[in-house]
């Protein structure tokens, strides 16, 4: 792929003035040949914008409703970020108790499992019977969608310290707590971080679905009305924003892992 | 004559249970203050059981384990622990999991931050005598396995244990650094006032670093014979090659051989 045309004598090593970087460039090459793509594809198949709009057509739309999209992006982020902190906070607090001890381990695991069987859609209308439609079971959507990765993995980094590591503390006299702090805590932060980046993405599953169904704003409310009026191209502008937040918050959660966790990255302990 | 540092009397231990594994039976062994002893016997035999027994880590059905002249019913701090995985903490440097047991044992945990100097000076002493010096700041992750286990002998040994118990320390090593490693210990136990049990599968092992080397009978493990080793300290790696140890060596080997075909 990379391969140019080069006459350079071999013992001098190739330093052409812009080496192009290709792996970094190709995310963006990539996205905009799927525009591209997506472009020609629709306007030789003739599809109406009803049906699927063409991407000039979806960003004419983002230019020509910039003030709702921005007012509402923003409120979907708002929901989706409180609701994902939450669930740090949560997550991080029950995966630490349920990782405390095997016997909780044991008993609690279940119960999360058949918890996070229940589609979260289904819900919301308990959520708006309890808070009324709006910001709050978009909320409370998101938090309840994506606690659940955080906590298993919590619980998981502590609940599979080595025995022998435990030998070698308990020997020495360590107390529970000791050995939660010293291992268990700092162990189980690579899968806490891991998570994150798990955990966002669901989190804004859970709250453009409420918004969808429950709610007077954010971008599921703005592309469900969309919707009821044919504006395909406005529905497409919402998931593109959708698109652009989900990846710049991944993104974040990328780098946060990357920053507190390196150490996990070049030992062989946690994948 | 002063009394034994380990006194372990006809101990059983059976884990999970009155119908759970009986994994040793009617177990005696003593063990004296400043003494090397290798433990050898078939795989499975109990060994590691006794080491969890002697350090407090298990407390026995029936019988006594006393350490230092107290019965044994909690985890007894004056020893270090270190077995086959080195189990070192690969957030922390190699010079900080050594000063680890020193945030966890009561004595040490108090003065650790005031005296910080004083005992990083102490941890840098012996990743010197082990052969690591400069090492310090490296992650675990970065050294090699012979590396880590040499650290992982620091770190059993930096609170000044009196007993130091071995688990199979050597066992996922290759034959050279293995043998460096046996120099490494045998110069310890040389220079530092210290007790040293010794588990392992390796007879060779066995009877180049030991005072005396106790076989242990198939499960349920009990001590079956007591070997002293003749040879006069130093001891050097050439005596690997003499024929009297290599005579002891096979004697031993066909003990066990025994023991397991009696199982
Ligand atoms: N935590 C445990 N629970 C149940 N059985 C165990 C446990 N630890 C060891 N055993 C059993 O006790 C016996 C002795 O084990 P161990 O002391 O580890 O042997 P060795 O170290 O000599 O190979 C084995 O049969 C083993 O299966
Ligand atoms: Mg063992």
């Amino acid at each position: 792929m990379t391969t140019l045309d080069t006459t350079t004598p071999v013992a001098v090593p190739p330093k052409p003035a812009f080496k192009v970087d290709w792996v970094r460039l190709a995310p963006f090459l990539y996205t905009v040949g799927l525009f591209v793509i997506w472009e020609i594809g629709v306007r030789i198949s003739g599809l109406p914008h009803t049906i699927l709009p063409t991407p000039t057509r979806v960003f004419e739309a983002i230019i020509q409703y910039w003030s709702p999209i921005w007012k509402n992006s923003l409120q979907t982020l708002y929901t989706t970020v409180l609701g994902f902190m939450i669930a740090v906070v949560a997550g991080l607090g029950i995966g630490l108790f349920i990782g405390w001890s095997r016997t909780i381990y044991a008993g609690l695991y279940p119960i999360m499992v058949g918890f996070n069987a229940i589609p979260k859609v289904a819900l919301v209308p308990i959520l708006v019977i309890w808070f009324g439609i709006g910001t709050v079971p978009a909320v409370l959507t998101a938090f309840l969608i994506s606690f659940f990765p955080i906590v298993v993995n919590v619980a998981t980094g502590l609940a599979t310290i080595e025995p022998e590591t435990e030998d070698v503390l308990r020997a020495l006299g360590a107390k529970k707590m000791d050995i939660m702090l010293k291992v268990g805590i700092p162990r189980s932060m690579p899968y806490f971080f891991g998570s994150l980046k798990v955990a966002i993405t669901l989190a804004f599953v859970g709250s453009v679905v409420s918004e969808t169904v429950a709610s007077n704003s954010g971008l599921g409310n703005m592309m469900a009305s969309a919707q009821s009026n044919f504006n395909v191209p406005l529905v497409f502008a919402g998931l593109l924003m959708l698109a652009v937040e989900g990846i710049a918050m991944y993104a974040l959660m990328a780098w946060v892992e990357k920053r507190m966790t390196g150490w996990a990255h070049r030992s062989t302990m946690a994948n | 004559m002063a009394s034994p540092l380990v006194s372990i009397e006809n101990v059983d231990m059976r884990y999970g249970g009155p119908t759970g594994t009986l994994a040793v039976s009617g177990l005696n062994l003593k063990i004296n203050r400043g003494e090397f002893v290798a433990v050898v016997g078939p795989s499975g035999c109990g060994k590691s059981t006794l080491m969890k027994l002697t350090t407090g880590l298990h407390i026995p059905q029936t019988g006594a384990v006393i350490v230092a002249n107290q019965q044994v019913t909690k985890p007894v701090s004056i020893v270090g622990m270190a077995f086959q995985n080195p189990t070192m903490l690969p957030w922390r440097t190699t010079l900080e999991n050594i000063l680890l047991p020193l945030e966890i044992v009561e004595r040490h945990r108090h003065r650790l931050r005031s005296h910080k100097a004083e005992y990083v000076a102490k941890a840098e002493k012996l990743l010197e005598t082990v052969g690591l010096k400069g090492f310090g700041e490296k992650f675990p992750w970065q050294l090699s396995g012979g590396m880590q286990q040499r650290a992982n002998l620091c770190r059993a040994l930096i609170h000044e244990p009196e007993l130091l118990m071995l688990d199979e320390p050597f066992g996922a090593l290759d034959a050279f650094t293995r043998e460096e490693l046996w120099c490494v210990i045998r110069d310890l136990h040389a220079s530092q006032d210290v007790t040293i049990v010794l588990v392992t599968h390796d007879l060779r092992e066995s009877v180049f670093l030991a005072d005396k080397v106790v076989v242990m009978s198939a499960r349920p493990g009990r001590v079956i014979s007591e070997h002293v080793v003749p040879f006069e300290r130093p001891r050097q790696l050439e005596l690997l090659y003499e024929p009297a140890f290599n005579e002891m060596v096979q004697k031993l080997h066909g003990e066990i051989a025994t023991a397991r075909a009696a199982a």
